[in-house]
């Protein structure tokens, strides 16, 4: 970072990156980036969900070293602890495993759903609403016409039917949530790009030679991800439910995988007397969200050009 | 999501409106082919057995060939879907293979007890969410801001099987405030004449409020909780709406020319961001319509949702195609609906 | 005349009814944490109660496809049946054990060579239409079951009826039926197979005014009903509820419940709080844990009584190291059945390794297998079984499916096995089953007739097992199986007339098959109703058949 930017000695880090005039394109967008990051800061409920996912990562990463127990080890005499039980602090399941540990290690589950529909979803969203928005005429109106027919599916049915088609499973549930989840992307990325298309900058791009495909990559994109990030964050604490739903209706992940959703779908028979065993995981599946939720939220701020007048 | 649906291509020997009306037209009619065409497919790519379903898992290999003779499985996939788009047109969706009825009774059983509960939490869900994300926007930073924030995020993240069993055991179970799973007590079962097939208006228009009341309490639980679901979205986006227009010109101007603040936010900031407002709560209605098949099947909610999910699960593929034809239909009504007001109604669009 | 008795009644039907505090745990703490006293004292307000007149059931019943007699073979259909239909000869619900008795036939004889049954219809009984119940409505019932040829039609057709000859076998004189098998059968096993659903009598006139295209009223009778049962079918909404009315000349006297409301209620728990409450009267699909939890509540009474479902794995005879015989015994030697018993299936499910369920004829008590790894171990390395052998089990979305895979898992692993499991909706892992794909299959299996060759010729039998055979009907079959010479056996048992003989028979079938066989049979079901205790009389039908409504007083 430093070649292209002769740094005075005087000039702390924090100066240069909040500096009002920027010397190289990359030292501007260091710099916008600091100034959000300064303002997201200032946003505590943000930062605080921030810190639940950072919290999350934590977990997933060291779970091994984390969980006191295996998480599938089976007790069958040491079924249905309660809650801060000796050596179980959550209790434990149906078949006597520790319902902490399962947390645990489930959270690498969460983690792996999320990450992979993140990817997928948004990216084929992003995909198809900006070759329909740049290319126009009939490329846009079939695009959009199969967009539409994705968006007029019931939801849940279009996914269950897919994990039926293909069978249950994390990765068959993570393509059957992004084939729900695409459209709405698909829908903003071309509204973005309707409008970016018609700007000036593009048009003095385009004369100067470059092609269809780089301006969509190098020039449109960037421009969409802000709002499409936004989008996702939002997106996330449903995308997360909609994993438990279908783990709900045992169409998730397969046991004995301690995800969330199947764990609560596990416990839910209890629920009136050993309420912990569905609770434990529902609280888990609620804090996850709600901080994405609140960084979502707050990135929106943040990063909403529309807000920044205010 | 505001996104208009209706291409307006220019034709010049007809009139606009009836080009705008036939483009329209056309494209519902593409979009209704792709979704049946997409759900058929489906169907038939499925490892669920169809025959199975019918024949039973005992039945013989004989009975097990006649029966998939005699359901046309042996023709090639166009040639079925041909068939059956056929007998759509003639309003014929064939007969569920669960219930022995035809589909389309079933659809005029199940759609309405959505559809009340879905109206009833919609109706709850503005009736709190507006105000809530007014107020919000009004006090931004203030503590109402604060609480709303909460109230509508813990919302998104809730698991709804979680809450809803919870409530059930709270407000029925312990309080025994409202009714239990199910429409009605069961004793009151098929006490009043089916018209509408809402149990609601038709307790209402039979006279008989012993069962309006029990239909409403066992209703009031089911629809709070799909209700603060809408609520949390419908208070963001008004939220989100009133900020924008909180902040233009014309605002400022307005305050400058000393209107009352009331004024300010009800005649003209709220004046404005009602055609975005109303498709955002045709969108969550929309959703809602679809039915929530968790809360249907927490609740013994005989509605669309579940119906559609029992019949995929069971490879009953007229049910699910007649299903999701009327749900995904209600959904490009619900679209045109809201670009038309937004024509109608916002100038900039036209 | 009536030599075999399956309807012994089990030492376990117990009524147990404890009294005790309403509020449970769960309830107790958000009482006292989260409400105030006020709340509090709503929760323990009077049991509300249905109409002394209505019995209101919450039950799953999302099985039910068609309410036909001649096509009906689930359980929730074959509970609305059985109070629908009069048939031949039927049980006594309030003395199952005495076996079939006469329904709407009076008497039967039995001609000298075995192969006739010539029965005499009883007088003066009605349909629901009014119109007498005679010998040509039962004739009409027998043959159109056999030419609909729907799914239970075997259980007829197994005696030679085919749709050509019914003309001749199945008829009908005066007052008299009479019906002629291909062969000598056990008397009692012809019998046993006319009580089950098939053998409702339905009521010619009004079916033959409905039929449509030649479909003998089946399209119908689906969602209508036809009978001279105790009650006629009001209306069956699928996976919402079903309404029968009482018969007031029913020929045993009107019923006291003139109304039976079935809704179909999935959550335990939910279904739990309605009984809780007093919305219903019967909840049939408790969970261990929430009949636990209402064991104490007041005004609640729980029965148990014994089905004639049996909970087994099944071992792949395809798969080149579990169609090994020391792998097949070893596999039954890997289950941990005293650890389910005594947790998760807790009073619900009892050991039985055996394919005849208890209170059949012919049933063992003899369950040899227990969780042993180190005996499974030596066994296994006896076969030459690799280390790390992995195999793949399909089980159904239900949730103690699910809870016995996991825990055979675990148990599998203590061998050094490892099992994948695959969950499904029932059609998916079925399907997969009957086309021979799965490793291990783990199941549920329910008699289809209160005779021991429902299950004898379903486990213990498989005259072909080529692929070309395509016996999907046959568990054998499914798990390619050939049975080492117990098809013979089990042909041989079916036509024995003497009755101890036939006995013991089954009992060497047995005990050949606990040490052959690919199956490892663990559980029986046992059915765990909550009531409310003022309900009376309420039978389930045992092993034997289905639920009855009509002695049911409150």
């Amino acid at each position: 970072m430093t070649d292209t930017t002769p740094t005075p000695e005087s000039q702390s880090l924090r100066d240069w990156l909040l500096t009002d005039t920027p010397t190289s394109r990359r030292h501007a967008k260091f710099a916008s980036f600091y100034k959000g990051w300064l303002r997201l800061r200032s946003n505590h409920m943000a930062m605080f969900g921030f810190a639940i996912l950072i919290g999350l990562l934590f977990v997933a990463a060291f779970a091994p070293w984390l969980a006191p127990h295996d998480p599938y080890y089976q007790e069958l005499s040491n079924r249905l602890l309660p809650i801060w039980s000796e050596g179980h602090v959550f209790g434990t399941d149906s078949l006597g495993r520790d319902i902490l540990s399962r947390l645990i290690y489930g959270s690498r589950i969460t983690l792996y759903i999320v990450t992979l529909v993140a990817m997928i979803a948004p990216v084929a969203g992003l995909l198809v609403g900006t070759i329909a928005g740049y290319a126009g005429g009939w490329t846009d109106v079939i695009l959009m016409r199969i967009t539409d027919i994705f968006l007029a599916f019931p939801k849940l049915v279009l996914a269950l039917a897919f994990v039926a088609a293909l069978g249950a499973g994390i990765e068959n549930a993570v393509l059957a949530i992004s084939l729900t989840a695409w459209p709405p992307y698909a829908r903003l990325a071309r509204a973005e790009t309707l409008t970016i298309r018609s700007s000036d900058f593009i048009s003095a791009i385009k004369l100067q030679g470059a092609g269809p495909i780089r301006i969509i990559t190098r020039h449109i994109w960037p421009l969409c991800i802000s709002s499409l990030i936004i989008r996702v964050t939002l997106d996330m604490a449903g995308i997360i439910l909609t994993a438990a739903g279908l783990g709900f209706l045992g169409l998730g992940a397969q046991p004995p995988s301690p995800e969330w959703g199947a764990m609560i779908s596990e416990g839910r028979r209890f629920i009136l007397d050993h309420w912990w065993v569905a609770t434990v995981p529902g609280l888990a599946i609620f804090t996850v969200s709600l901080a994405f939720n609140l960084l979502g939220d707050g990135l929106r701020d943040v990063l909403d050009p529309k807000d920044e007048k205010s | 999501m505001a996104e208009k649906n209706g291409k307006g291509r220019a034709a010049p020997a007809l009139p606009r409106w009836a080009n705008t009306t036939l483009s329209t037209l056309g494209s519902v009619a593409v979009t209704m082919l792709g979704l049946l065409f997409v759900t058929f497919i489906i169907g038939r790519v499925m490892p669920i057995d169809p025959v199975l379903a019918v024949v039973g898992e005992r039945a013989s290999q004989e009975t097990y060939d006649a029966a998939f003779e005699a359901m046309g499985l042996d023709k090639p996939l166009l040639v079925q879907f041909g068939y059956y788009l056929w007998d759509v047109l003639h309003g014929d969706f064939g007969n569920s293979l669960l219930t022995a009825h035809p589909v389309s009774e079933d659809i005029k059983r199940v759609f309405p007890a959505t559809f009340e509960l879905a109206t009833l939490g919609t109706i709850f869900g503005i009736f709190f969410g507006v105000p809530l994300g007014v107020m919000a926007a009004v006090r931004r930073g203030s503590w109402i801001d604060q609480v709303a924030r909460v109230v509508a995020l813990v919302g998104y993240s809730m698991p709804i099987f979680w809450l809803g069993l919870m409530g059930l055991l709270v407000f029925y179970g312990i309080l025994g405030w409202v009714g239990g799973p199910g429409r009605v007590s069961i004793f009151y079962e098929d006490m009043v004449p089916v018209v509408t097939g809402m149990i609601l208006i038709d307790s209402a228009l039979d006279g008989n409020w012993t069962v309006f009341k029990d239909a409403f309490s066992h209703l009031i639980l089911p629809a709070s909780l799909l209700g603060y679901y809408s609520l949390a979205y419908i208070s963001r986006m008004t939220r989100s709406f009133m900020l924008e227009q909180l902040s233009a010109e014309y605002i400022i101007t307005a305050r400058v020319k000393g209107m009352s603040e009331r004024a300010v936010i009800w005649r003209h900031c709220f004046r404005n961001i009602r055609v975005q407002l109303i498709t955002v709560i045709a969108l969550s209605y929309a959703n809602l319509l679809e039915g929530s098949v968790l809360t249907e099947i927490i609740f013994s909610w005989p509605g669309i949702g579940s119906y559609i999910t029992t019949a995929l699960l069971s490879a009953d593929m007229n049910a699910v195609l007649g299903g999701t034809v009327v749900v995904g239909l209600i959904f490009i009504l619900l679209n045109i609906f809201c670009d038309l007001l937004y024509k109608v109604l916002d100038p900039r669009a036209r | 005349m009536v030599f075999m008795n399956p309807g012994r009644k089990d030492p376990t039907t117990t009524k147990s009814d404890r009294r005790g505090n309403t509020m449970k745990s769960f309830s107790r703490i958000l009482t006292t944490a989260a409400l105030s006293v006020a709340l509090g004292t709503t929760a323990l307000t009077a049991f509300a109660e249905t109409p002394p007149n209505m019995l209101v059931i919450a039950n799953r019943i999302d099985d039910i496809t068609t309410l036909d007699p001649a096509e009906s073979f689930e359980f929730a259909g074959s509970d609305v049946i059985r109070n629908v239909y009069g048939k031949l000869v039927n049980f006594d619900p309030m003395d199952l054990d005495a076996g079939y008795q006469p329904d709407l036939a009076e008497s039967w004889e039995v001609s000298e060579d075995g192969k006739s049954i010539t029965f005499t219809m009883r007088e003066g009984v009605t349909f629901h239409s009014g119109n007498p119940v005679t010998a040509a409505d039962a004739e009409y019932s027998l043959r159109r079951a056999v030419i609909l040829n729907k799914t239970p039609a075997f259980i007829l057709t197994q005696f030679g009826f085919t749709p050509e000859n019914v003309a001749e076998t199945i008829v009908a004189d005066g007052n008299t039926l009479t019906i002629t098998t291909d062969k000598k059968y056990a008397t009692s096993f012809v019998l046993n197979c006319l009580t089950s659903t098939i053998g409702g009598i339905v009521d010619m006139k009004t079916v033959m005014e409905n039929e449509v295209d030649g479909d003998m009223g089946n399209e119908w009778l689906k969602t209508n009903s036809a009978g001279s049962g105790a009650y006629k079918l009001q209306s069956w909404k699928a996976n919402e509820a079903v309404t029968l009315v009482s018969n007031p000349d029913f020929y045993l006297g009107a019923p006291a419940m003139e109304r039976v409301v079935v809704r179909h209620v999935q959550e335990s728990a939910t279904q739990r709080l309605m009984l809780e409450r007093g919305d219903i009267d019967v909840a049939r699909n408790l969970n261990p844990e929430d009949v636990k939890g209402i064991m104490d509540v007041e005004g609640v009474a729980i029965d148990n009584e014994l089905r004639g479902r049996l909970m087994y794995v099944s071992l792949n005879q395809k798969h080149p190291e579990l169609s090994k015989p020391e792998v097949r015994q070893a596999f039954k030697y890997l289950i941990d059945y005293k650890g389910m018993e005594g947790s998760f299936l807790n009073g619900q499910y009892t050991i039985h390794q055996n394919f005849l369920p208890r209170t059949y004829l012919g049933a063992v008590d003899n369950n040899p297998f227990t969780f042993d790894p180190e005996k499974a171990k030596e066994m296994l390395a006896a076969a030459g079984v690799p280390e790390g052998l992995e195999i793949e089990v399909g089980v159904r979305e239900a949730q103690e499916r699910i809870e016995i895979a996991q825990s055979l898992q675990n148990s599998l692993a203590a061998a050094g096995i490892k099992m994948n499991i695959t969950v499904g909706t029932a059609k998916q892992i079925l399907a997969r089953y009957r086309a021979r794909e799965l490793d291990v299959y783990l199941g549920a299996w329910g008699p289809d007739y209160p005779d021991p060759h429902t299950n004898a010729g379903t486990f213990a039998y498989n005259p072909d097992n080529s692929d070309e055979a395509g016996a999907t009907g046959l568990l054998a079959w499914r798990n390619a199986w050939d049975t080492d010479g117990l098809t013979e056996m089990t042909a041989a048992a079916v036509v024995e007339g003497d009755r101890d003989k036939r006995a013991e028979m089954y009992h060497e079938i047995q005990a050949k098959f606990q040490e052959t066989s690919p199956f490892a049979i663990m559980f029986q079901k046992i059915e765990q109703t909550g009531r409310a205790e003022s309900v009376a009389n309420l039978n389930l039908g045992g092993a034997i058949t289905a639920v009855s409504y009509w002695p049911v007083t409150k």
